[in-house]
């Protein structure tokens, strides 16, 4: 028998938990479909996520396709559907992808190696450097933290997570809570060890009264501790929260069963999740909004 | 001894690549640093090496934590025997000081970074005293520990302790019976 799953009409960082809820009941041998058919759209963080989901399963999963021939061709754009095809047995029109996509800051692009990470910067910088001074009213000396942002969450891909992730960057108009003003997000997901695993792989380490998922996340996001005892690790999720927070912008990781986040007063999302259904690996969110006369609200 | 490493050349041989100019990510940060080390394994017990940024991109938190602070931290904070290694950083722009600024902070070190027009400045965990000290240092050009007592005006002890202190952490070289900031050799005879 084959279990499904069905993705949201919109698919985001929040919706996505409708995903894994679903998920989670379903051995990772079990047949699998994940039905998008009617989804009508998908943030970086749902597309790279559902990649992620693709990870997880010990049986080759069927994955539906979207109906809508603008949500489907706009998800062969920004690279889905090429990473997608390795994971899924893909059912549905699958449309040829088309260059020109200029909101597509960064196509969805599979983080492995260290060469990786350079690749994925040297592709982003001028792109950037147009986007966040054009579109988001941002001085143009935010373009390197955004650079050294993107390298960060993607090394911890690399350096922690055991296995591959994919990371994506999109600019969108954010309707929700700001106003249609755009917003740039970066997603890296990965379905590898998770932030848990890897403070417990720390020689010596003792283990706490509370331990947990969102005890690893605090004392890996807030804290900075790394799973290495060398005192200079731990600073690049520091740098990434320095910048978000010079940029009024929004950080969000999601690991195992919690997710943590720095939220900025234009966003109502909740500090820290708990009891989340699990989801193994790390899943990173990074939104920098525009810039408005007077604040960015 | 003085040797000049430019450090984008040096992550171009590292990475036998052309196109990567940017110092990104740890394994990358400690192949380049790893190079340096080896070039710097030919200076003599005293050394005066200038890092060059000025063709290098961007670095980040990893590659400068790599690069920069774990070399002071072997060469300088170590307090060796066997070497006096001294570091002027050159060509960092604001592009690299963030990553540059974090580490330091970090480990509590201290550099001496030389601008475009070759004016050379202590940066990072240094405190009032320190930084007035150096700053003085660097105008006079070689200076004695009695002489810059009685030009900040404080006792000839207290202004000793402070030099040796600069001098253990290689912001400052120690040169006959004076002391000469990094960054100001031209001023020693001036």
């Amino acid at each position: 028998m084959t279990s499904v799953i069905t993705v949201p009409p919109s698919l985001d960082d929040h919706t996505f938990e409708q995903v894994v809820e679903q998920l989670a009941s379903i051995p990772a041998d079990a047949k699998l479909l994940v039905d998008a058919r009617h989804t009508r759209w998908a943030s970086p963080y749902g597309l790279t996520a559902l990649l992620a989901l693709g990870q997880t399963r010990q049986e080759r999963p069927s994955f539906a396709v979207p109906e809508t021939e603008d949500t489907a061709s706009y998800w062969a754009r920004t690279g889905f559907f090429r990473h997608a095809d390795e994971l899924f047995d893909l059912h549905g029109s699958v449309p040829r992808a088309r260059a020109g996509e200029s909101s597509v800051l960064l196509e969805i692009t599979a983080v492995t190696k260290s060469e990786d990470v350079h690749d994925v910067v040297g592709r982003i910088q001028q792109k950037a450097q147009q986007i966040l001074t054009k579109e988001l009213n941002i001085d143009a000396k935010a373009t390197v933290g955004f650079a050294m942002t993107l390298s960060e969450v993607c090394q911890n891909i690399v350096e922690h997570a055991g296995r591959g992730g994919w990371v994506g960057v999109q600019t969108y108009t954010w309707r929700k809570r700001l106003g249609n003003r755009r917003v740039v997000v970066i997603a890296v997901c990965d379905a590898g060890c998770g932030f848990r695993e890897s403070l417990e792989s720390a020689p010596g380490r003792v283990r706490s009264d509370r331990w947990d998922d969102a005890a690893a996340l605090e004392e890996a996001v807030i804290r900075g501790v790394s799973r290495f005892r060398d005192p200079g690790r731990g600073q690049g999720l520091a740098g990434v929260r320095r910048y978000v927070g010079r940029w009024d912008g929004k950080v969000s990781v999601r690991s195992g069963t919690a997710k943590i986040a720095i939220v900025p007063s234009w966003d109502d999302d909740v500090p820290l999740l708990e009891k989340l259904a699990p989801f193994p690996g790390s899943q990173v969110q990074v939104t920098i909004p525009e810039r408005v006369a007077g604040g960015t609200r | 001894m003085m040797m000049h490493i430019d450090v984008s050349t040096v992550l171009r041989q590292t990475l036998s690549c052309e196109l990567y100019s940017n110092l990104v990510t740890r394994p990358t940060g400690a192949a380049v640093r790893t190079q340096i080390e080896a070039l710097l394994a030919d200076a003599r017990e005293v050394s005066l090496t200038i890092i060059d940024f000025s063709h290098v991109g961007m670095i980040d938190f990893s590659c400068a934590d790599e690069v920069v602070a774990k070399l002071l931290l072997r060469y300088v904070a170590a307090e060796r025997e066997d070497r006096e290694a001294y570091f002027l950083f050159r060509g960092v722009t604001d592009d690299h000081w963030d990553a540059i600024e974090a580490v330091l902070e970090r480990h509590g070190l201290a550099l001496v970074l030389e601008d475009e027009g070759g004016v050379a400045r202590i940066v990072g965990m240094v405190n009032d005293g320190e930084r007035a000290a150096w700053q003085k240092v660097y105008e006079r050009g070689r200076t004695a520990a009695a002489d810059l007592a009685s030009a900040l005006g404080t006792a000839p002890e207290a202004c000793e302790r402070l030099l040796d202190g600069l001098h253990r952490r290689r912001l400052l070289m120690r040169l006959d019976d004076g002391y000469v900031a990094v960054g100001g050799l031209t001023n020693v005879h001036g």
